[in-house]
């Protein structure tokens, strides 16, 4: 890993985490085309990318008929059908990107259409890598203050009545990078560990109601089956609010790498809270204060020295995915400012973009359905005249909170470990169309 | 301290109209229990309740020195957090290497913040805990309590915290003090304030 890189990063913190690390900045051939990752090669292939600008100079060079991968399709027979899981066309090339300790895994944002995040690009973090679990051994054990101690196999749990919500998940750290630098090039690079699924399986009430919870019992220990045991305190609220333990993700088993064979959901709240490959929920009368709520999670205010714990809300964030850094766009004209917004408050109420750095500010068109606590998409007809401008987005959720910038969060918390960092993102577009990450401060 | 958070929730909740999860099928129809699942047995509550809390619910009997937390760290510890529990940086080591444990006191609340075992956990018991369920990182649950409580020990020996001719164990490590103990409050967002300008 670069060290330089990082040192910048952990201000104070001398070893990397990997939800506070910044990937490396990628080595992107992206600049001949509008989008990130559409190489060269691609367009010349005649990948799916073409511009109008680059169009135009590929035609003048080759017919179409002469392009092997693109022409004559219709001339021959294709590919039958085959009893296998299926992959994407071979033309698609968007991928996770990797930090080089290989605890996170981040989601190609600006690569992405609608609110779904296809499952395997969902963004990953862990603390001991992803266990290797076999379902038919695993358990999820349900103990401490109940009248009747539980152990449930996945084909138990399957029985039970069931819920399906589409739900963001956000690692509490994502964005952190973005504070005080702006040397992620990539929407992915600075704000990819944030996705949506659906999410299938039993509500945690129900669960709790088959237990019987005793008078008192007010936190659950939440643990997961990895090598860290990642263990974090829930308070019973939220476990009979709108928590359940999920087997299922976008209409198939949960991934390996997001909690196969079940997790927590707790939506709206930071990503490590949501414990993947859970074991084990014991419930007690006061928080267990584990490594994951008093070391890390917790939200240091440098301005006093004391630290915000249990500060599990995710809150409103919007992100512009395009233009976003490191494309180009090719030329003057009509583009559809795009991108996502969410908040793990509430719905969100609105979106709003600027064109002119922050001067002035109109209302961005919220794709159906506005979900709460998911994703949401944000469309913004935009004319550009060539020049060079920045963009932006910010958001507002229904209780009325507004995305704040950035530099209100460094006047009101310091320069600590940034978790929960969602200031607003502004995006350069120089004129000769590149787009870059910028600090405004 | 946290009482509170039951009546923010609840104002949240009402604040936002019916849970997205309720479903009516599920409120006006079965209102029995489930035959599925089985009763979980003491021995299969033992062989995973070993979680601790401040208080000292969950610590095991057993006990730990400074001596033999010593010589654990040498062999099982060194290579990642440092000899002298400096933290390391390396890209060769299991994720990038292992954060320093002692040191960083006083720099809380300055940009040069060092968080440690030392300056910043507020709870031993968290340390006992973790240690126990997740180091070392390359064969965690594979340390004994003694062997825990040892370790526990050493570090807050070097972090000054305890004496290190003190022994650690189920009565003794509830009772220590850490420097940070009094350095969190819980969560106060939103902002009352308008957040932008």
């Amino acid at each position: 890993m670069d060290r330089t890189h990082r040192s910048e990063i952990l201000i104070g913190e001398p070893v990397a985490e990997g939800d506070l690390v910044r990937p490396p900045e990628e080595d992107c051939a992206c600049k001949e085309g509008m989008f990130p990752k559409a190489s060269r090669r691609q367009i010349l292939r005649g990948g799916g990318l073409v511009t109008a600008a680059a169009a135009t100079v590929l035609l003048a060079k080759r017919t179409l008929a002469a392009d092997e991968d693109m022409a004559g399709s219709w001339t021959v027979p294709g590919q039958l059908a085959k009893s296998d899981y299926g992959t994407r066309s071979k033309f698609e090339t968007a991928v996770r990107q990797a930090t080089p300790a290989g605890t996170d895994a981040l989601t190609p944002l600006q690569s992405l259409w609608g609110i779904i995040t296809p499952s395997g690009l969902h963004f990953e973090r862990h603390h001991n890598g992803v266990p290797a679990i076999d379902p038919a051994q695993h358990r999820l054990i349900i103990h401490g203050m109940v009248d009747r101690p539980m152990k449930y196999s996945v084909e138990d749990l399957k029985r039970f009545p069931s819920v399906s919500r589409i739900v963001f998940i956000e690692c509490s750290g994502n964005s952190g990078g973005t504070a005080r630098s702006a040397t992620l090039k990539t929407a992915q690079a600075a704000h990819g560990l944030t996705s949506t699924s659906e999410w299938t399986g039993v509500r945690l009430s129900t669960l709790m109601s088959e237990v019987g919870v005793k008078d008192g019992a007010g936190w659950v220990l939440a643990e997961g089956a990895d090598g860290a045991m990642l263990s974090r305190s829930v308070p019973i609220d939220k476990i009979m609010d709108d928590a359940f333990v999920a087997y299922a993700q976008n209409g198939e088993a949960i991934r390996p790498e997001n909690g196969y064979p079940m997790r927590l959901i707790l939506p709206g709240w930071e990503g490590n809270i949501n414990v993947k490959w859970l074991r084990r929920l014991k419930l007690g009368d006061k928080p267990f204060m584990t490594r994951e709520e008093t070391e890390k999670y917790t939200d240091l205010i440098t301005l006093t020295g004391k630290a915000r714990q249990f500060s599990w809300v995710m809150e409103a964030k919007s992100l512009i995915t395009f233009p976003s850094g490191d494309m180009r766009l090719p030329g003057k004209g009509f583009y559809e400012i795009t991108g996502l917004a969410w908040s793990g408050r509430a719905p969100i109420e609105r979106v709003e973009i600027s064109t002119d750095g922050g001067k002035n500010w109109a209302l961005a068109s919220l794709q159906e359905p506005v979900l709460p606590k998911a994703h949401v998409r944000f469309r913004y007809p935009w004319h550009w005249d060539g020049s060079e401008t920045i963009i932006e987005s910010r958001a507002t959720d229904q209780t009325g909170y507004v995305q704040p910038t950035k530099a209100f969060l460094t006047a009101n918390e310091g320069v600590g470990p940034t978790y929960h960092y969602n200031g607003i993102q502004s995006w350069k577009i120089s004129a000769d169309g590149s787009v870059s990450n910028v600090l405004i401060a | 301290m946290f009482s509170s958070h039951r009546g923010i929730l609840l104002a949240t909740a009402l604040m936002l109209g019916a849970s997205p999860l309720a479903v009516s099928g599920q409120e006006s129809g079965y209102a029995g229990t489930y035959p599925f699942g089985t009763a979980a047995t003491q021995a299969d509550i033992d062989a995973w309740n070993k979680d601790v809390r401040p208080d000292g619910q969950g610590l095991p009997p057993g006990s730990g020195t400074f001596e033999k937390g010593q010589k654990i760290y040498a062999e099982q510890c060194a290579t990642c957090h440092g000899e002298n529990l400096e933290g390391i940086r390396d890209p060769n080591l299991p994720q990038g290497g292992g954060p320093a444990l002692i040191g960083g006191r006083g720099t809380l609340n300055t940009s040069k913040f060092k968080i440690t075992v030392e300056s910043y956990w507020p709870y031993a018991s968290t340390l006992y805990d973790y240690i126990l369920r997740a180091m070392p990182y390359t064969a965690p649950s594979s340390l004994k309590p003694d062997e825990v409580y040892s370790l526990v020990g050493f570090i807050l020996g070097r972090a000054n915290i305890i004496d290190k001719k003190a022994t650690m164990d189920a009565k003794s490590l509830p009772k220590v003090e850490m420097p940070n103990r009094n350095g969190f409050y819980p969560d106060n967002r939103p902002y009352p304030v308008k957040r932008y300008d």
